[in-house]
């Protein structure tokens, strides 16, 4: 179907009343009436069966989107369609989902599983594909989801997944800068990726996440230098303006030293410039002479990036060039920064947009580099054609670059450009050769015969600019320009500007004894028309007749007392102000003899001469090629260019050692090799595990620190210095390096634990170096707690490894290997298992029971005695099982008659549901006398989700609408299991099944039946016994799905607490983990 | 770098005709600070690329009589987020044939696709046209009518595989019967003359656009007869840059289709050949209503060559009310609105030179003007590189068949400007 009546079909029905552009489309008019009815159409053709109806449906509203028209009234038709099978109804899904997840909170959740388990697609695409939209819906509540999904995707096979993950970082970032401390540690991952695919994103991340922890950058410099020619264009700019800034708090000025060096210099240079393997060895050599006291060197480093971004500045995009240009401006030698101008002035010829920019960063360069872009002068010439905001920039750097030898021609080109019909161009024009006669003295009169002659031009906007510009010129060499004075001052009938008019009158003021004659005149001329005169050119009249009251009183006196009584009774204050304090200063009296005694002083004291400057003088203080240099102000987030270190920092730390390197390499390839058997759902398991640390795991590291102990211990005579060493090796990593990571150690164990038990010395050390510490928080839980536990273990030592073994094996996933050792130590272990569980069960103060309170939201109002007209109707969750249909909530719906009349055929009208939900209604009540209640049960199928189901109440006269919506904990059904199977299958549902928060809990939230009693109320779970007292375990169904919903709550230490939700279902999973905090926290 | 938060197209009166958003959504109404800076410039081509408001930064670029207005809300190079529009305004030029607002609103679906394609978290993605067609197939008469019928759509439902390869500008997979790679040398000559006909500035830039329809994975090679001539070159990413810096040969893999190769400058020592010559007369009497125009074009170094496709484009002073012409050859329009003057001239033949001439009628009253109008002059030369560059051969590695190979050369005016 083709786009085009999508979209005209749209602008036809989006003609509401409030659009009268689209009013007139007689296409529609007919059709669609509102928009309230054309948004049921598009709900209609989104519920069909048929892709090609909904395919139309969603071009349409992708169109009002498009249009900026609301469309989220439809957002519950859109999202079921989220698992659509057509794939251009999925992506516009995606489109629209993306828009108004923000908005939609809650409903939004209900696409989230189909992301889930587009994560798991063995097709990179897809699993990427999802990555991107869940990381693209801005809902708080699944950050957790995104973090895991982020970290999973981190070390995915598939680069191109990888890549997309770190897109997902700062999107995840900026929905919850908590997440920092974890997101660095991805970023880090990240950076240390090969691939050219990666590098770019993850700087992007980097950039935005943490840029100022350089110190991540150091092992991975030389690897970033080495790929960048080939990472993609956005990417290249995004790294070389990170190495830029990482390069200024690294290396040495290049230009620090340079006088000294002078001529060595321009030999590595100059070779380096022009052949870069020549430029290479005359480094080495030089680097070779090091020693013979030459007080700087180039760091190799910052040579290898100059020399690795040099061909970039032939790339075909704009922003890579001028990245390039930025890092040569900032960062190389002065001999070597002429290679950009090239390149730079051939953007010149592309979008008027890149030459604005370019041409602003010109400007600023050619001020410091005046020579870089002396060849390509001609380049700059203005062409009639030019937008006058291009023409403004290309004189301001005509003007930067005019020198002695060029300034003929430079002025000459000037001369053609002030004819120009364009008079803002004409009146910078003149400022620049006002400022081309200040800098180059050899013109000077030139210039200021040229501005003379301007003064008779016909265009008032040039005369008046050229007498500012004049002006400013002859304070530098006023004596001999009598003549220039006059002709001005004769101008003063004629030129209206008022900048120009008070220019003139401070001129003559100033030098009023060169013109003795004509100044007292055009004073009394300006003393006539004061009063029609503008606020500057008074107050520059007030000042002229101050200046010749004192040289000149005879002739003046009786004017200037005329202009300061106007003055006095001006409209303005400033004015009025200057004229009474100019009175007291030059006329003397009594009082005040003392300061008009030095009032020749004050009014004719020599000024110096203004210093014409260019505005981008000193712009290069913000980095070249930014937003903030554009604006000439520091633009948010803008990251200050360092300045160079006065000592260079070790330059070591970027030395990717031999060792370490094949070590991390090992690490890489074993993480390669295990990928097949770890990465996907069963790879979650391991840190997981420790991630609730539940006793089993916690006794796991414990006993085999206890055991390598004993071990050292026993061997301790055969070789007493390796086995030292292995143990301070083993504490070290464990101490230093914190409990690492539970997903290696567990992973290790698997396979080795299974014939020796003793092992576990070899194991920690390995297991130290294959750490990823993810877990840091882990750690100090466990160093809190070994007091306790290392008493309790001793004994059981032995054992411990065995029953672990066992916990281990229960994961299911494991399957090939589970088998196995199962069966040699079955026994033994079994037997373990089974002691152990009974002195856990003997340890437990609770007795298992079963409370099943009613849930904590009480009667509910579902209609109210007024809306109502005298029939009141409550509901409760009753908990009870539903006769009908076990996948319906049981509600108990109470009804109530207030009025004086009795109501009659008391029924649910037809409903209107949302898709999947269900309603069992209940048995019609015939007649509810007045004062009498009632009370019917009716089941509700919510399909897992906490939608509202809205139906209507009818009786025999009206209908009423009412809605349930659930709490999230209604829609679970209580299941009994024993602390085994709760732990088998909590062993399923690791990864992104698994939502673990901490929180505190309060001091009235302490006991045992108080928390119970909390978590039952909140969610209808049923308790599982548990070994250990403090710590509490539940589960459950959804009734729907009978999806299992396992809860464990971990209370060990005084206060903190963490609660674990395992489930399939997701969403439900996080908003049963919101809802129990907020009932255990209140 | 947040980079690009959300894009408005706005057309010339100033309608928000599309938005899309990468992130959380940015109202309409920072659109405001736009339009008050269009309304400070006057014209179209002043607008500022970079505007500062106060909670954001706007950057706009012009195209094709729309302006494509971004959001940003962070430090970001602006270059980066222009060169990204004009991406994405050749996107359009692509996919549609034309980048206007018809065409964007009449294909709004396919636009929304791509701009969700381009972007993600408003960090460019997927850019190269090869990707970007596989993902999402540009609209044909064909495809619209099949489409219609058969309920199929435009979205791809193969997966972009060169977004996962090391070369991500070619598709996998292209096949052809006919194999054919041609190239376009086209030069443009960049010129000042001054009045007195005498050169103040001229260049020579140059592009070679190629057109490449080869099954499988071509590895192509083009060498040039005197490839020093090139000064400045700018590439294509799929140009391997050691070699050119070893052997001057530009070695690749192309992309599907049709691309811009390199870009380049010829050196400024060559002594550029100035095609045409302009004989002016312009003049404006002092207080009377009228002024003489006369221009006569003629063929200069031309290498033998016949120009053709002559016009010569005069902005005239305001002041001018209407033309008297008359024209040996071709025809010529005044539009007294804009005050744009055009003479379409076409071939020129040097026995008999085009000339135009005749009064200007001027606002009575009104001072002369003091500046002759320059003249912007267009013309175009078949088979003839200027600068002389001339290709060698092109070889082809990688596949067994034989393609057909052509090279075109043509020379154009680039901005020729003659000052009166």
């Amino acid at each position: 179907m083709s786009a085009a009546p999508a979209y005209s079909e749209d602008k036809g029905g989006s003609a509401g009343p409030g659009e009268p552009e689209y009013g007139h489309d007689p296409a529609s008019g007919g059709i669609f009436s509102s928009d309230y009815k054309r948004h049921d159409d598009l709900k209609e053709m989104l519920d069909t069966n048929k892709d090609s109806l909904k395919l139309e449906a969603m071009k349409r509203i992708v169109a009002m989107i498009a249009r900026g028209k609301n469309a989220s009234d439809l957002f519950p038709a859109v999202v079921k369609n989220v698992a659509c099978k057509n794939i251009e109804v999925k992506k516009l899904v995606y489109v629209y989902l993306v828009r108004y997840a923000e908005e939609q909170q809650d409903l939004a959740l209900l696409s989230i599983s189909t992301f889930q388990r587009g994560l798991k697609d063995p097709n990179q695409l897809i699993r990427a594909s999802a990555l991107r939209v869940l990381s693209s819906i801005r809902v708080p509540i699944i950050v957790p989801i995104m973090m895991l999904a982020i970290k999973e995707a981190a070390s995915d096979m598939s680069p191109y997944v990888r890549k997309t993950a770190a897109h997902a970082i700062p999107k995840l970032y900026s929905l919850d800068s908590d997440q920092k401390d974890q997101l660095i540690e991805v970023i880090e991952k990240l950076l240390a990726d090969k691939t050219t695919l990666v590098a770019g994103s993850v700087v992007m991340a980097f950039e935005e996440v943490c840029p100022e922890r350089i110190d991540l950058i150091h092992k991975n410099y030389r690897k970033l230098c080495n790929l960048l020619i080939d990472v993609e264009e956005w990417g290249q700019v995004v790294i070389i303006s990170m190495l830029t800034r990482y390069a200024r708090t690294q290396f040495l000025s290049p230009t620090q030293n340079e006088s000294l060096l002078e001529e060595n210099a321009e030999k590595a240079f100059y070779g380096s410039e022009e052949d870069e393997a020549k430029g290479a060895g005359s480094e080495e050599t030089a680097a070779a002479a090091l020693p013979a006291r030459k007080p700087y060197i180039m760091d190799p480093d910052h040579r290898l990036l100059l020399r690795n971004t040099k061909p970039l500045l032939q790339s075909r995009s704009a922003a890579v060039v001028m990245a390039v240009a930025q890092l040569y401006f900032h960062l190389a030698p002065k001999a070597e920064v002429g290679v950009i101008a090239k390149a730079l002035v051939r953007l010149l010829r592309s979008h008027s947009e890149v030459q604005y920019v370019v041409l602003q960063n010109v400007a600023t360069m050619s001020i410091k580099r005046r020579g870089m872009f002396e060849p390509y002068l001609k380049s700059f010439y203005i062409r009639s054609t030019d937008p006058t905001q291009i023409k403004i920039l290309k004189l301001e750097v005509l003007t930067n670059l005019a020198n002695e030898t060029n300034i003929p021609t430079v002025l000459r080109e000037f001369q053609t450009y002030i004819r120009s019909m364009d008079k803002d161009f004409v009146a910078a024009t003149i400022q620049a050769i006002g400022r081309c006669a200040t800098n180059i003295g050899r013109v000077r009169d030139t210039c200021l015969n040229g501005l003379v002659q301007l003064l008779s031009n016909r265009d008032e906007l040039v005369v008046a600019e050229s007498v500012v510009v004049i002006k400013k010129l002859l304070q530098m060499q006023p004596a001999q320009h009598g003549e220039i004075i006059k002709h001005l001052a004769k101008l003063t009938d004629n030129i209206q500007v008022p900048m120009a008019r008070a220019s003139i009158l401070w001129l003559i003021g100033e030098y009023c004894e060169h013109v003795p004659r004509i100044a007292p005149d055009v004073l009394r001329k300006m003393a006539k028309s004061f009063t029609a005169e503008e606020d500057i050119v008074k107050l520059q009249v007030i000042n002229l007749a101050a200046k010749l009251y004192l040289t000149n009183s005879k002739q003046t006196k009786l004017l200037t007392q005329y202009v300061l009584s106007l003055a006095k009774y001006d409209q303005n204050y400033d004015i009025r102000d200057r004229a009474r304090f100019t009175r007291q200063l030059i006329v003397p009296s009594e009082q005040g003899g003392a300061l008009s005694r030095h009032a020749k002083k004050l009014f004719l004291a020599p000024k110096p001469a203004p210093v014409l400057e260019s505005s981008f003088k000193d712009r290069d203080h913000f980095q070249l090629g930014s937003l903030s240099h554009l604006l000439n102000a520091k633009a948010t987030g803008y990251q200050e260019l360092p300045d160079w270190p006065e000592e260079a920092p070790d330059p070591s730390v970027r030395n990717v050692e031999v060792p370490e390197w094949t070590k991390c390499s090992n690490r890489e390839k074993r993480k390669e090799k295990e990928k097949p058997f770890y990465s996907d759902s069963e790879g979650e398991s391991g840190p997981t595990e420790s991630a609730d640390s539940d006793p089993e795991s916690e006794s796991e590291s414990d006993s085999k620190s206890s055991s390598e102990s004993g071990s050292g211990e026993s061997s301790s005579e055969s070789d007493n210095e390796d086995q030292d060493e292995d143990e301070e090796k083993g504490r070290g990593s464990e101490s230093e390096q914190s409990e690492e990571d539970g997903k290696r150690k567990t992973k290790k164990k698997v396979p080795e634990g299974k014939g020796e038990a003793s092992s576990s010395d070899e194991d920690s050390d390995s297991s130290s170096s294959t750490s990823e510490s993810e877990m840091t928080s882990e750690s100090e839980e466990e160093q809190l707690e070994p007091a306790s536990w290392r008493r309790k273990t001793p004994p059981s030592s032995k054992r411990a490894p065995a029953t672990k073994e066992i916990s281990l094996l229960d994961l299911e996933d494991f399957t090939p290997p589970s088998v196995q050792p199962v069966s040699p130590p079955a026994i033994v272990s079994t037997s373990l298992a089974a002691d152990l569980e009974g002195l856990t069960l003997t340890d437990s103060t609770l007795v298992p029971s079963l409370l099943s309170p009613v849930s904590r939201v009480g009667r509910q109002e579902l209609l109210h005695r007024v809306a109502g007209e005298g029939l009141v109707v409550d509901y409760t969750f009753s908990r009870q099982p539903f006769s009908g249909d076990p996948h319906m909530v049981s509600v108990h719906i109470h009804f109530s008659n207030s009025s004086d009349t009795p109501i009659k055929g008391l029924h649910v009208g037809t409903p209107k549901l949302p898709a999947g939900i269900s309603i069992q209604e209940f048995p019609e009540i015939e007649s509810l006398a007045p004062g009498e209640s009632a009370t019917a049960v009716m089941g509700i199928n919510f399909c897992d989700s906490t939608q509202a189901a809205n139906f209507q109440l009818c009786t025999q006269t009206r209908q009423f609408y009412v809605s349930i919506q659930p709490p999230v904990g209604e829609l679970m059904a209580p299941v009994f299991m024993s602390e085994n199977e709760f732990k088998k299958e909590q062993g399923k549902l690791m990864g992104m099944n698994e939502i673990t928060e901490k929180l505190m809990l309060p001091d009235t939230c302490r006991s045992d039946h108080v928390v119970v009693q909390k978590v039952t109320a909140t969610a209808n779970l049923g308790r599982v016994p548990c070994g250990t007292s403090d710590e509490y375990r539940f589960a459950g169904r959804t009734l729907t799905s009978g999806s299992l919903v396992l809860l464990t709550l971990d209370a060990r230490q005084a206060g903190a607490a963490q609660l674990t939700v395992n489930s399939e279902k997701m969403v439900i999973g996080t908003m049963l983990v919101k809802d129990v905090i907020q009932a255990l926290t209140q | 770098m947040k980079m690009i938060h959300s894009l408005f197209l706005i057309n010339c009166s100033g309608d928000i005709f599309l938005e899309k958003h990468w992130k959380s959504v940015v109202s309409q109404s920072v659109c405001d600070y736009f339009f008050e800076a269009q309304e400070k410039a006057a014209d179209v081509e002043n607008v500022p690329p970079v505007i500062s408001t106060p909670h954001h930064y706007l950057i706009s670029i012009y195209r094709d009589k729309l302006f494509f207005v971004s959001v940003i809300q962070t430090e970001v190079p602006p270059l980066f987020v222009i060169e990204f529009l004009h991406r994405v305004a050749d996107t359009f030029q692509d996919y549609f044939g034309e980048c206007s607002e018809a065409a964007i609103k009449d294909n709004v679906v396919i636009v929304y696709e791509l701009l969700e394609e381009m972007l993600d978290n408003g960090f460019p993605l997927a850019t190269e046209s090869n990707i970007l067609k596989e993902l999402i197939k540009p609209p044909t008469i064909l495809r619209s009518v099949v489409n219609s019928i058969t309920g199929s759509s435009n979205v791809g439902d193969t997966l972009p595989t060169g977004q996962l390869s090391n070369i991500p500008w070619r598709r996998a997979g292209v096949k052809y019967t006919n194999n054919e790679a041609y190239f376009d040398v086209v030069e443009e000559i960049d010129a000042i003359i001054d009045k007195s006909g005498s050169t103040v500035f001229a260049e020579i830039q140059g592009v070679i656009d190629a057109c490449i329809k080869l099954s499988g994975m071509p590895d192509l090679s083009l060498s040039f007869m005197n490839p020093r001539l090139l000064d400045d070159v700018s590439f294509h990413p799929c140009i391997r840059f050691k070699r050119w810096e070893s052997e001057r040969i530009l070695s690749f893999i192309p992309p599907d289709g049709n691309f811009r190769l390199i870009s380049y400058r010829v050196s400024s020592q060559n002594l550029v050949a100035i095609p045409v010559y302009v004989k002016h007369s312009i003049s404006f009497k002092e207080n009377s209503s009228c002024g003489r125009f006369d221009i006569t074009i003629g063929p200069k170094q031309n290498m033998g060559k016949t120009i053709e496709g002559i016009t010569v484009t005069v902005h005239m002073p305001k002041v001018v009310l209407n033309m008297n012409l008359t024209t040996t050859q071709g025809s010529y329009t005044f539009d007294p609105v804009t005050k744009v003057l055009t003479w379409d001239v076409g071939k020129i033949t040097p026995q008999k030179l085009p000339s135009l001439k005749g009064l200007v009628n001027l606002q009575s009253g009104a001072p002369k003007p003091e500046e002759n109008p320059s003249l912007n002059i267009q013309f175009k030369i078949q088979q003839l590189a200027i600068s002389g560059l001339k290709v060698n051969r092109l070889d082809m590695y990688g596949e067994k068949y034989k393609p057909f190979k052509g090279v075109k050369y043509v020379t154009k005016a680039g901005k020729f400007q003659v000052r009166t």
